[in-house]
């Protein structure tokens, strides 16, 4: 088996581990840790576009190196949004339950955040 | 974006997409730097300097009669990025800038910080969000490059979740985290499809990616992946269930913002890739199972509307049905070309959809909030006393309402005509049936609100707040924008379809 293919099969490994934990953790944080899965499966696709794209001389090709560490910077940032936003729910709520019917009971008082 | 014509040049007035897509981003850089009261004042000058640059650039384009081109650093594609401007860009772009003017206008009531008020983080938030939303979706509308589109798209998300959260309630900080959820799915699902195509075809930039795709399985594997993905973030049926919590529990100029424009980014990006660069590889069953979606999308947001007791989120379950309107167009664009027919008729219907909904749906929400500040409330089953108390409010709603519903002569009369005429003329007549009924059942809710508005008041009863009568005055403005889009019909020139091919080379190597 090419080195390729071998890690093309990893890519597809990843993405479907991700999209199995998307969909049946109900916790936001491990959503987040799946999303991440799924991203690195998506990122090693790529990696693997670009050495199958290498020409003479070259180890790889250079342009999906380049959306790589763009797309990588952008999914970091996307990351942070969402365990910032369940961190602030958690402070909210003292829960960080995506479900709606699990009634969460005020932690602290909440007259705080004026936001 | 024509494949015929010389489009790696960069023509006068190129240097304004560049303006377009910085000048929003400098402002929330200035705005964040200098803070507090100031970042209203930043965001004003920002409108109305941008509004500036989008008429000089439909100046430009109606003057050139082709589509507007930049080259990043001179570099042309495959190696350089290009920024492209067509009718349909510009049109957008053109009502983008309007709707967020509006929306500025009425957001000084909302989030100003009058002087001898403490500055707060949410007034600061909200105008710096705008702005980014704004550049954001300019960024979509003129980039000629599928990577470039896919950080533009994680952009207008970065700006539109934190508007969902913006009072920080623990509610809508879950929509948001919901919405983030459903469009980061969405967007490594484009993100795979991007790196497909590279990958098949050694480009990314759209124009040549159009001439070089082919019918291959990894070609439509990509166009199944992306089109998902933008789905999702579009709310179209089934993936709509983020969107009315997210929709009606934002503050209503955030709402509108969200509503308005927010989702029509990525359906925009549809649009593109559906029409400029998969012409040759989209089957009419692909685009018949897209409108079938849109259809059910019409027939169940409508009839959940129907049954919502608040006010927003009737309005919200409204855009889940008007979401399916937009994709309608695409069974009739694709059977159009299949029959070597001039679709151009189609895809201005549906851009005049879009049009007709960002304008109607931004004052609906809007009348909302003004509606929900003036009762203290906004449950349907008690509305009595708003008409009384808010005129020119409840005449906004009626008039976005009948331009939802598709009364002439409003602009989504002129939507549903151009799309009815395009199914009849390919002989589907089953998106007819699906738009009447849709618009029936939009009637009905458009006309159960207006009339609970129009009962008196309770003997006694009183305002909670006044609400300034500049707000109502903006309300009304983007209402009558959408009411007689219908008369862009009398132009001379078709505005939209400046700078695209007429029949799109189907096939053709």
């Amino acid at each position: 088996m090419s080195a390729p293919t071998l890690f093309g099969l990893c890519a597809a490994v990843l993405v479907g581990f991700g999209l199995y934990g998307l969909m049946v953790h109900p916790q936001p944080l491990r959503k987040v840790l799946s999303f991440n899965l799924i991203g690195n499966g998506v990122f090693l696709v790529c990696a693997v576009i670009a050495r199958r794209g290498a020409s003479a001389g070259f180890g790889g090709d250079p342009v999906p190196q380049a959306l790589l560490i763009t797309a990588i910077v952008v999914a970091f940032a996307a990351s942070a949004l969402a365990v910032a936003l369940m961190l602030r729910q958690f402070d909210e709520t003292g829960s960080s339950s995506l479900s709606p019917e699990v009634a969460p009971a005020p932690a602290k008082s909440p007259a705080k955040g004026e936001a | 974006m024509s494949p015929t014509a010389p489009a790696n040049l960069t023509t006068p007035g190129g240097l304004l997409l560049v303006l377009a897509v910085l000048l929003p981003f400098v402002g929330v850089l200035l705005g964040l730097l200098f803070g507090g009261r100031h970042a209203q004042r930043v965001a004003w000058l920002t409108i109305l300097v941008g509004i500036g640059i989008v008429f000089a650039m439909v100046q430009a384009l109606l003057k050139s009669g082709a589509s507007l081109v930049y080259l990043l650093g001179g570099w042309t594609p495959p190696l350089g990025v290009a920024l492209r401007a067509d009718g349909l860009s510009v049109c957008m772009m053109l009502v983008v800038a309007i709707v967020v003017g509006v929306v500025g206008v009425y957001a000084n009531g909302d989030f100003g910080t009058p002087d001898g008020q403490r500055e707060a983080r949410g007034p600061l938030a909200f105008w710096l969000l705008l702005l980014a939303v704004w550049g954001s979706l300019n960024l979509i509308f003129v980039s000629g490059d599928i990577f470039t589109l896919y950080v533009a798209l994680e952009l207008l998300t970065f700006a539109g979740v934190p508007l969902v959260a913006l009072d920080g309630r623990a509610e809508t900080l879950q929509a948001a985290l919901r919405y983030l959820l459903y469009a980061l799915l969405g967007s490594m699902f484009y993100l795979l499809g991007c790196f497909l195509l590279y990958g098949a075809y050694g480009t990314l930039d759209m124009a040549l990616l159009a001439a070089r795709i082919g019918p291959h399985p990894i070609a439509w594997i990509a166009a199944a992946l992306m089109t998902a993905g933008l789905l999702a973030k579009t709310a179209l049926f089934p993936l709509h269930l983020w969107l009315p919590p997210a929709h009606a529990g934002a503050p209503a100029a955030a709402s509108a913002l969200l509503s308005a424009l927010v989702i029509k980014g990525a359906w925009f990006l549809v649009v593109r890739l559906w029409v400029d660069v998969f012409p040759g590889i989209v089957s009419l069953p692909a685009a018949q199972l897209l409108a079938a979606l849109g259809a059910s999308a019409i027939i169940v947001g409508n009839v959940v509307a129907l049954r919502q007791a608040r006010l927003k989120l009737l309005i919200a379950y409204s855009t889940v049905a008007q979401i399916g309107y937009l994709f309608l167009m695409f069974p009739l664009v694709a059977a159009l070309n299949a029959a070597r027919l001039d679709s151009a008729s189609a895809v201005t219907g549906g851009l005049l959809q879009a049009i007709s909904h960002a304008t109607a749906k931004a004052a609906m929400f809007m009348a909302a909030g003004l509606i929900y500040s003036t009762l203290g409330h906004d449950r349907v089953a008690d509305l009595r006393g708003a008409g009384r108390a808010l005129p020119m409010t409840m005449t906004a709603f009626a008039l976005a309402g009948a331009s939802l519903i598709g009364l002439p002569p409003s602009g989504g009369f002129l939507a549903k005509w151009l799309l009815l005429s395009a199914a009849i003329a390919t002989a589907q007549w089953w998106w007819v049936l699906v738009m009447l009924v849709g618009g029936l059942l939009t009637s009905a809710y458009v006309f159960m609100v207006v009339v609970r508005a129009m009962a008196p008041a309770a003997p006694g009863w009183s305002p909670k707040k006044q609400v300034p009568g500049y707000q109502q005055a903006a309300v009304l403005g983007l209402a009558l924008c959408s009411f007689l889009l219908g008369l862009a019909a009398l132009l001379p020139v078709d505005i939209a379809q400046i700078g695209r091919t007429v029949v799109p080379l189907v096939g053709s190597p």
